[in-house]
């Protein structure tokens, strides 16, 4: 039986499971149809020329968790940011996992999508809200969909700040031989709401976990979001991470993804900018070798006058890696003085690594200022040479310019904390250690 | 007068084909329709031998296997393949030795067009190969060109004459299966030039064809070979118009280019096609495969004007197999009205340090979608390939939209690529800044685009150049000076 099969013949057992009375069982079962008719999608479709998950395909993923596991706060202590006190999901094998969280319901709400999806308090906003911005019609968004019962719940009033930023953190722990998580969020600040927020997906064993998430993130006017995603997973797990943003009228929401792990990382990243005066930044940088792939799609859609979106992705590969680069951007007629900038940069290490890009514009108006850029190319020689000529090894001399590099990226994220710890990161995966912080 | 942005807009939606007029030659025309019979008459009537019959047939049983490509970002009704005539030549046919000879209808027609043939012999210094419809009806200059053992003629005499020649090369570059339209040009291709440049011979002049579309209803299906020997150098031209019609014309043209070690190929053109009314009626279809391939320190510059036809699909590319080689792509469209462009190229970097050069500058004006699509592919043998990609498009009005899709796949850790697109409209600052210096708007706007284009303006040859500006003056009529 594959996947696909295997899915959807779980779906009733799934929702019977869960409540059939629920009011998102409408939403779940029009979405496993889409699911059924579509399946997963092949090289064939554009948007996954590069990227192929036929051998994803071939595993045979369990899809219903087990129940919470035993996890100790110090065999894990070291994938939080303890620098800084923060809230925490946590889940495990897709179980939320309450010893390990610290959630609030103190002028704001940092809770789960379960006690969302269940509870009549929240019905309101989960009518407005849930499954709203995510496209129905993609197969694996709609799949989550389908499952989706468990996330992190994020939801900022008006005028509210978090006293501190947000974790929300999966584990797996291998408790199956090869694992399907499908955690789904939703997060919505309000008016003038600010709120931060740091992703991390991480397997604790060598086994096979795939996740298919999905986010929804709403910005109200003038709300603030800053969503860090740290993909520094294991090699055997495979993430597909879909997030969907609405914007209102001057709202700003920074997307940082930071992709240094994983087999196979696919991220759909999608702005819809429905207001006026928005704010979109979407950066990147991926480091990656052995047989990894990380796959970025953005699109931005200015629907309305007055907005800008920044892009800047920044890649470094080595040994067999592949990079995958689709930006899209979208200028409706009613969007004048749009301004778009996206920048694609690359460096290839080795000659058996590959990178596709395909930076796109399609624009319908005419008063605008859109812009892309892409490169691909080495490290500079003469640079090289000048750091080697002063004393420096050629290891950390490269490991140097490669910080330089995707130093751009890494200037903009606003917890120093957690600069420090992507820097640590990237040291560790270029095997050096320089005495700085960046 | 003070001339707006508004005001070129209208002028542009109110400017009607100029060159569009019929002229009424009788024609040896197939009744419409498509099968093997068609194939192999179109194939006897041009005297082939039996090679060239079976390559045709080979092209038509892959062809009905094909399906018509949907990926390009352009809408239209799908030709009927089976109500197209295949083939129509005009009918008064013997060869002629001079230009009185030639019918004067049709000597009519070209002045009308502004391309005089005496006058061009003359002047321009330019051998013409006219395809009238499809077949070659008066070629000049190839005494000239047969002292040095340059071979310039129609494709179907080239296979009368140079067979060896023409089976060597014909569909090394474009095979048959390459895609749809190429598939139905190799089973059905009319007529066409071929162009053979002996070793170390550099073509003293600029050769030309001038393509027109003329019989209604009827497929133009040219076939082009050019062949530039070892260290030889060829400049080709070509350049299109065609008259006013309602029902879409299709064109399914196959080019194919062969630099051989030490060549250089310089290929011109401009195309000028029916673009249909300003209601979005009628125009051609123009469906064109292109292609060149580089051997060692070759080189092969393609420069495209494309301001006609309702829908283009064009990709000039360049294979750059030998080291050292070398690929440019120089490219303006236009569109206007109802017209739809998706052009660009593909750059494929297969030899060691070979280097590619893409300038692309779309304007788009009335309801018109233009996309530049380009490849570049540096494959893992490819050390030290160099490419540099620019794309500018410029809107005029907010009812158009202009579209990019570069793809770019490396494989090569030395490869260095460079990719940059804008997009952007006439700035008022810069018109004010014109107008401050007692510029009044009109000449600020005729400045401003012949500066956007300037930079693929100045690779067409003196002779063609000319010809660009009026074309591009009438698709943007008042701005362009």
């Amino acid at each position: 039986m594959d996947l696909k099969e295997k899915l959807v013949s779980s779906f009733l057992a799934f929702e019977n499971n869960v409540d059939v009375d629920n009011p998102v069982h409408d939403i779940r079962t029009a979405a496993i149809k889409n699911f059924e008719a579509k399946g997963f999608p092949s090289k064939k479709e554009e948007a996954w020329k590069y990227t192929s998950l036929n051998s994803l395909q071939k595993i045979d993923f369990s899809i219903f968790p087990k129940m919470e596991s035993n996890l100790e706060f110090k065999d894990v202590k070291k994938y939080f940011l303890n620098e800084i006190d923060t809230y925490k999901i946590v889940f495990v094998d897709g179980v939320y996992s309450s010893f390990l969280s610290e959630t609030t319901h103190e002028g704001v709400d940092v809770c789960l999508m379960s006690s969302a999806l269940n509870k009549p308090t929240y019905k309101a906003v989960i009518d407005v809200y849930f499954n709203k911005i995510a496209c129905k019609d993609d197969s694996l968004t709609s799949l989550n969909t389908a499952f989706s019962k468990e996330g992190a719940y994020i939801y900022i009033p008006k005028n509210k700040i978090p006293k501190k930023p947000i974790e929300i953190i999966h584990f797996a722990t291998g408790s199956e031989a090869a694992a399907l998580l499908q955690p789904r969020n939703l997060i919505i600040a309000e008016e003038n709401a600010e709120l931060q927020i740091i992703e991390r997906h991480q397997s604790l064993t060598t086994n096979e976990v795939l996740t298919n998430a999905v986010t929804e993130i709403y910005a109200a006017k003038n709300a603030i979001v800053d969503y860090y995603k740290i993909q520094n997973d294991a090699h055997s797990s495979s993430l597909i991470d879909n997030t969907y943003i609405d914007q209102k009228d001057a709202s700003h929401v920074k997307v940082h993804t930071f992709s240094f792990g994983g087999k196979l990382t696919r991220n759909n990243l999608n702005f819809y900018q429905n207001g006026e005066r928005i704010e979109s930044t979407m950066k990147g940088v991926t480091i990656i070798e052995g047989k990894q792939l990380v796959d970025h799609h953005t699109l931005v859609h200015h629907i309305e006058p007055n907005c800008e979106s920044h892009q800047d992705y920044k890649g470094i590969y080595d040994e067999n890696a592949t990079g995958v680069f689709n930006g899209k951007i979208i200028v409706e007629k009613l969007a004048q003085k749009t301004n778009a900038f996206q920048q694609n940069n690359n460096i290839l290490v080795s000659d058996k690594a590959s990178i596709n890009t395909k930076p796109q514009l399609e624009i319908f108006a005419d008063d605008v200022k859109c812009s892309h850029g892409c490169t691909i190319g080495q490290l500079d020689k003469d640079a090289l040479f000048y750091l080697q000529s002063r004393g420096i090894p050629k290891k950390e001399a490269r490991a140097l310019l490669m910080y330089a590099f995707a130093n751009n990226v890494l200037e903009s994220v606003r917890i120093p904390e957690l600069k420090t710890r992507i820097n640590k990161i990237i040291a560790n995966k270029l095997g050096v250690n320089l005495g700085f912080d960046l | 007068m003070a001339y707006t942005e508004e005001e070129l807009k209208k002028e542009l939606e109110t400017k009607e084909y100029e060159y569009g007029f019929y002229t009424d030659i009788e024609s040896d025309t197939f009744p419409n329709g498509l099968n093997e019979e068609v194939v192999i008459a179109i194939s006897k009537k041009k005297e082939e031998p039996e090679w060239m019959t079976e390559w045709r047939l080979e092209a038509f049983r892959i062809w009905k296997e094909m399906e018509e490509p949907e990926w390009a970002n352009v809408t239209y009704d799908k030709p009927d393949f089976q109500a197209i005539s295949y083939y129509s030549a005009p009918n008064k046919k013997p060869k002629y030795d001079s230009l009185d000879e030639v019918d004067p209808e049709l000597l009519d027609t070209f002045k009308r067009l502004g391309i005089s043939l005496d006058e061009q012999k003359k002047l321009a210094g330019v051998a013409v190969d006219i395809v009238m419809d499809s077949v070659s009806v008066a070629t000049t200059f190839k005494k000239t060109l047969g002292e040095k053992g340059i071979i310039f003629c129609s494709i179907s005499e080239a296979i009368r004459e140079h067979p060896e020649l023409v089976r060597k090369h014909l569909g090394t570059v474009v095979p048959q299966k390459d895609n749809f339209y190429a598939a139905l040009n190799s089973a059905v291709f009319s007529d066409g030039s071929f162009c053979y440049i002996p070793k170390g011979v550099r073509c003293p002049m600029e050769l030309s064809t001038y393509f027109r579309i003329n019989q209604a209803g009827t497929g133009q299906f040219e076939r082009t070979l050019v062949v530039a020997d070892e260290g030889s150098y060829v400049s080709y031209l070509e350049g299109c118009t065609a008259p006013s019609r309602d029902e879409n014309q299709l064109h399914a043209a196959v080019v194919e280019l062969i630099a051989l070690d030490d060549a250089e190929i310089k290929y011109s053109t401009v195309q000028n096609w029916f673009p249909g009314n300003k209601e979005g009626k009628g125009g051609v279809f123009n469906f064109v495969t292109k292609r060149g391939i580089c051997e060692k320190n070759a080189k092969i510059s393609w420069t495209q004007v494309e301001t006609g036809s309702a829908v283009t699909w064009k990709y000039p590319s360049c294979i750059l197999k030998g080291d050292n080689s070398i690929g440019e792509f120089y490219s303006i469209a236009v569109t206007n009205n109802f017209q739809q462009a998706d052009t660009g190229t593909k750059m494929i970097h297969l030899g060691k340090n070979t280097r590619s050069t893409i300038i692309s500058k779309g304007i788009s004006a009335g309801k018109s979608q233009n996309s530049y699509r380009g490849l570049v592919q540096v494959g893992s043998r490819a050390a030290n390939a160099r490419n540099f990609s620019q794309c500018d498009s410029l809107l005029m009005g907010n009812e158009c939209g202009a579209h990019t899709f570069p793809y770019i796949e490396a494989k090569n850790s030395t490869a260095q690529i460079e990719h940059e697109a804008t997009t952007s409209k006439i700035g008022e600052d810069q018109i004010f800044y014109c107008n401050q210096r007692g510029i009044d708007t009109e000449k600020a706007i005729a400045l401003i685009v012949n500066g956007f284009s300037k930079e693929v303006l100045n690779k067409l040859p003196m002779e063609f150049a000319v010809e660009a500006q009026k074309l591009l003056e009438i698709s943007l009529e008042g701005s362009v000076g």
